[in-house]
């Protein structure tokens, strides 16, 4: 924690990072929604796993060190593997060989330019100085822990409920005769 | 005023036995006539004893409760208590409770017995709130439910498509003139801004003018109610048709009540009505007179006789009222509503021992069978012609006499109606002893006839009582208690004696007359008829003979005129609204809604991925005007 | 230029854009419920960084809650596609056109 501490502590070093990091994100993000040497799923699976670690990076960066573990933890560990689980449970060879509809991408790029588009005009509409306090907060465990269970103690128990009734969920419907 | 709640009580006490009767003893049929006879039978009790303890006229005139209050439009729920009104609720009361009665008898092997009962009972309230009613929506309102009642009970035999037929057309006919009766009402009310009746004779004796340029045709508007409910000329042609009722439900509404209301209508009304209507009114009565008696010469059918008699017998009474001859109006509907009820019943009792027969010349020869009913016939049919001394003379020469009157003041008013009515006098006893000789004596020109055995005595009860009235009603100073009211003067004690012979005193020239019509009208039908087969009349009538028995064509002119427009705006408003309403108006609508839907559909491509498209198109317009455009 | 808030949001709306275009292009289901994963990242990103410059810690809490729905929901939703794919053989979405009447 320490060695990080001071790693970021300079100036130059976490822009650095942070463009480095911002570059791997989106360029894997690309890959996984239209990757143009494979369009086979575990491929996309792959380039996800990478998207979320570059992300855990931009986490790290953001100091929010328990955040980044859990993305780590959760998403490119139990989340991945559930996916390649069900791509190897589902022989999707055939799929592979669909081509993507042109109708498909105009209406993709007619939709994602106008989101962007806005958001970005907007994000430029934001009146400068807005981080003008130094950020100071720490993402530690610690404090996130108390936080949640203090303030946020009713939704993490809602939440718990709603992973048990989840489970019961995929069992049911993963039984074989569906009624 | 002693007894106030009496009136209240004779009122409601119909509506509670019909109420009874519908909600919760349909399936005891004794219980139910019991109620039903019961609830009229106390009333004519408790108007004996209320007119016993007041007088013909009670000190409070009226008693009267605040209905309604739209703006300045105030409605009571009243009760006007004179000697009109009062006589009225005797005779309604009185002369319903005996047909009442009588219906026991003759409904009794009828399956909807109790369903009758209540008819009547509906009906009996009708008929109280009419007569009681003390301003003109009240009495409207009455009126109406009198009309409803009488479609129920018409149409009583439903599944006859005849008696259906019937109960619609005097329904319809009826809303003919009921409509004209409430364009007179709001007429009235927007004049002179008042409904009571005593409000608005008390305006209109202050100053005659009140109504204006209006004042006919307000009162001739009104009396197109009276032309509806008492079927005058030219809305005369559902009363005959209404005999597809039951035979006691003809005597009581369509002799001797409802019919009649028209006339007391008329002369509650009186003070509405000026010269020029009066002289309308006494036109079409004595016109109705000539019609009905002519038809009623070639009917066939036992109760047409007698209804288009009673149309005729209308027709004098509303002659009279015409004649502003008021006492003699309600005289005539008083001593009418007595042998009238009693013909209709003996001839009920007649159809009822000849297992429904109708037709006179299947009969025959039922003098010696049928002795009550042969008898009490014989005294209705007297007191119908009006042979001195019935009842029927007294109040008939009480309408000639004042057409006498009238005449020497109008002579072209006065004069034509005393000849037409002396006529109709000989016409109805030739006609009503047509009928009498045919049915009672001769050879018995059916098998059934031969069969027929009297009525038992709960029908021929009433029809014993009723024969009383109709014989000596003339001189129980029933004109005199009328007269007192409309003349104002205090009623002539005058002894029996004197009253047997009063006619021939006051209108010595009206009562011989009378009498010498009666006689030859009485000997034309013994030697025709006396021990006639079949009818010798059209032999000598020839045509005249055919249009009497086919009535003059009305129907078939109301078919071919009335009802050949009625059936063309019909088709034209079926045009309208086929084409126009549904065609062009709800076509644009639906067809609008379906074009939109198919192209709407389109969108509707069950792909996901569609969905999201235009999901994100959404949420980018709503971005656009969230964060600045 | 030092980086700062509009930094990562704009990564966050170009990392939002490119799971939304997987979303509306791609046809296999998988791709598109991984793309549904990066358009939560996304948010989860700006969350993040809204609760740095902002100085509070409630929004990390909210990326907490919204990582730990996202497994449930992704648990959920591939039972779903496994059971679909039993049944008609595809992953497909053009042919899971059965809500079209």
């Amino acid at each position: 924690m320490e060695a990080i501490n001071n790693l970021l502590g300079g100036s130059m070093v976490p822009d650095v990072l942070f463009y480095v990091f911002a570059a791997l994100t989106l360029l894997c993000g690309v890959l996984v929604v239209a990757n143009p040497f494979s369009r086979s799923p575990v491929t996309s699976a792959m380039f996800l796993v990478l998207t979320i670690i570059s992300m855990a990076g931009l986490f790290v960066l953001l100091h929010a060190f328990f955040l980044a573990a859990v993305q780590i933890i959760v998403y490119a560990g139990a989340v991945i593997v559930l996916f390649l689980f069900v791509i190897m449970l589902l022989d999707l060879k055939e799929e592979q060989r669909r081509k993507i509809k042109l109708f498909g991408i105009v209406t993709g790029l007619i939709s994602v330019g106008a989101i962007v588009t806005i958001s970005l005009k907007a994000l430029g509409a934001m009146p400068p100085g807005a981080e003008a306090t130094a950020p100071q907060l720490e993402g530690g465990t610690a404090a996130l822990g108390k936080l949640l269970f203090t303030q946020y103690v009713l939704p993490f128990e809602v939440v718990s409920v709603l992973l048990l009734v989840a489970m019961v969920g995929v069992i049911l419907l993963s039984k074989k005769d569906l009624k | 005023m002693k007894y106030e709640l009496l009136p209240w009580l004779i009122l409601f006490l119909p509506l509670v036995a019909a109420g009874g009767i519908t909600l919760f003893t349909l399936r005891y049929r004794t219980v139910s006539a019991l109620l039903s006879i019961g609830a009229i039978v106390t009333g004519f009790v408790l108007s004996l004893i209320f007119i016993n303890a007041n007088g013909w006229q009670p000190a409070v005139g009226e008693i009267s409760k605040n209905w309604l209050s739209i703006g300045t439009l105030h409605i009571d729920f009243g009760l006007k208590l004179d000697a009109l009104s009062m006589m009225m609720l005797l005779v309604v009361t009185g002369v319903g409770g005996a047909i009442h009665i009588y219906s026991f008898g003759y409904m009794h092997e009828d399956s909807g017995f109790s369903r009758f009962f209540a008819f009547m009972s509906l009906f009996t309230f009708s008929m109280l709130g009419i007569v009681l009613a003390n301003n003109f929506i009240e009495m409207f309102i009455f009126w109406e439910l009198v009309g409803v009642s009488s479609y129920l009970l018409i149409g009583f035999w439903f599944e006859k498509p005849s008696a259906g037929d019937a109960a619609k057309k005097a329904f319809i006919v009826n809303r003919l003139g009921d409509f004209g009766f409430l364009l007179g009402i709001l007429m009235i009310w927007g004049i002179l801004g008042s409904l009571n009746f005593s409000v608005l004779q008390g305006q209109l004796s202050q100053n005659s003018l009140a109504l204006g340029a209006m004042s006919t045709i307000a009162g001739l508007l009104v009396f197109c109610g009276a032309v509806g409910k008492s079927a005058q000329f030219p809305l005369h042609v559902w009363l005959p048709d209404a005999m597809e009722g039951p035979t006691p439900v003809s005597a009581l509404i369509h002799a001797a009540t409802m019919v009649a209301a028209g006339v007391y209508m008329l002369c509650r009304i009186f003070f509405v009505l000026n010269p020029e209507a009066l002289h309308v009114i006494a036109y079409i009565g004595g016109f109705t007179a000539l019609l009905a008696a002519l038809i009623a010469v070639q009917q066939d059918d036992i109760k047409r006789i007698i209804a288009y008699s009673t149309l005729s017998q209308l027709g004098y009474m509303v002659m009279a009222v015409g004649l502003s001859g008021q006492t003699a109006a309600m005289f005539h509907l008083t001593t009418h509503a007595f042998f009238k009820a009693l013909l209709f019943l003996s001839a009920g009792s007649v159809i009822i021992a000849l297992h429904h027969e109708q037709n006179i010349w299947k009969m025959g020869s039922l003098k010696q069978k049928m002795p009550v009913t042969f008898w009490t016939f014989l005294v209705g049919a007297l007191a119908l012609s009006g042979m001195w001394p019935f009842s029927g003379f007294f109040s008939k020469d009480s309408i000639l006499a004042q057409a006498l009157e009238q005449g020497h003041q109008l002579p072209w008013l006065g004069y034509p109606l005393f000849i037409t009515g002396v006529l109709v006098a000989g016409l109805t006893t030739f006609y009503i002893f047509r009928l009498f000789f045919v049915v009672f004596f001769g050879k018995e020109k059916s098998e059934i006839a031969s069969h027929a055995h009297e009525s038992p005595a709960v029908m021929t009860l009433p029809l014993v009582v009723l024969a009383i009235f109709s014989f000596i009603g003339g001189y129980l100073g029933i004109a005199g208690v009328y007269h007192g009211l409309f003349a104002g003067e205090t009623e002539k004690s005058a002894g029996l004696a004197a009253a047997l012979f009063e006619p021939f005193i006051n209108s010595p020239l009206a009562a011989a007359l009378g009498l010498c019509v009666v006689a030859i009208g009485f000997f034309a039908a013994f030697s025709l008829y006396a021990k006639a087969d079949k009818d010798p009349l059209p032999v000598i009538l020839g045509p005249l003979a055919t249009a009497m028995k086919n009535k003059f064509y009305f129907d078939e002119l109301y078919e071919a005129t009335v009802i050949r427009l009625h059936d063309f705006i019909a088709a034209v408003m079926d045009w309208i609204d086929r084409w126009l309403v549904e065609g062009l108006c709800i076509g644009l609508v639906r067809g609008g809604t379906d074009l939109t839907g198919r192209a709407l559909r389109l969108v509707q491509t069950g792909n996901l991925q569609t969905y999201a498209f235009l999901f994100v198109l959404g949420v980018a317009v709503v971005m656009y005007f969230v964060l600045g455009k | 230029m030092n980086v700062g808030l509009e930094h990562y949001l704009t990564v966050s709306f170009l990392l939002f854009a490119l799971g939304l275009l997987g979303v509306i292009m791609r046809r296999n289901l998988l791709v598109i419920y991984m793309s549904l994963e990066l358009m939560l990242n996304a948010a989860n990103l700006a969350l993040v960084s809204f609760s740095r410059f902002n100085n509070k810690l409630d929004g990390q809490v909210l990326v907490f809650f919204i990582i730990t729905v996202a497994a449930a929901e992704v648990a959920v939703g591939l039972a779903l596609i496994v059971a679909l794919y039993r049944k008609r053989q595809s992953a497909h979405v053009e042919d899971l056109t059965s809500m079209k009447l």
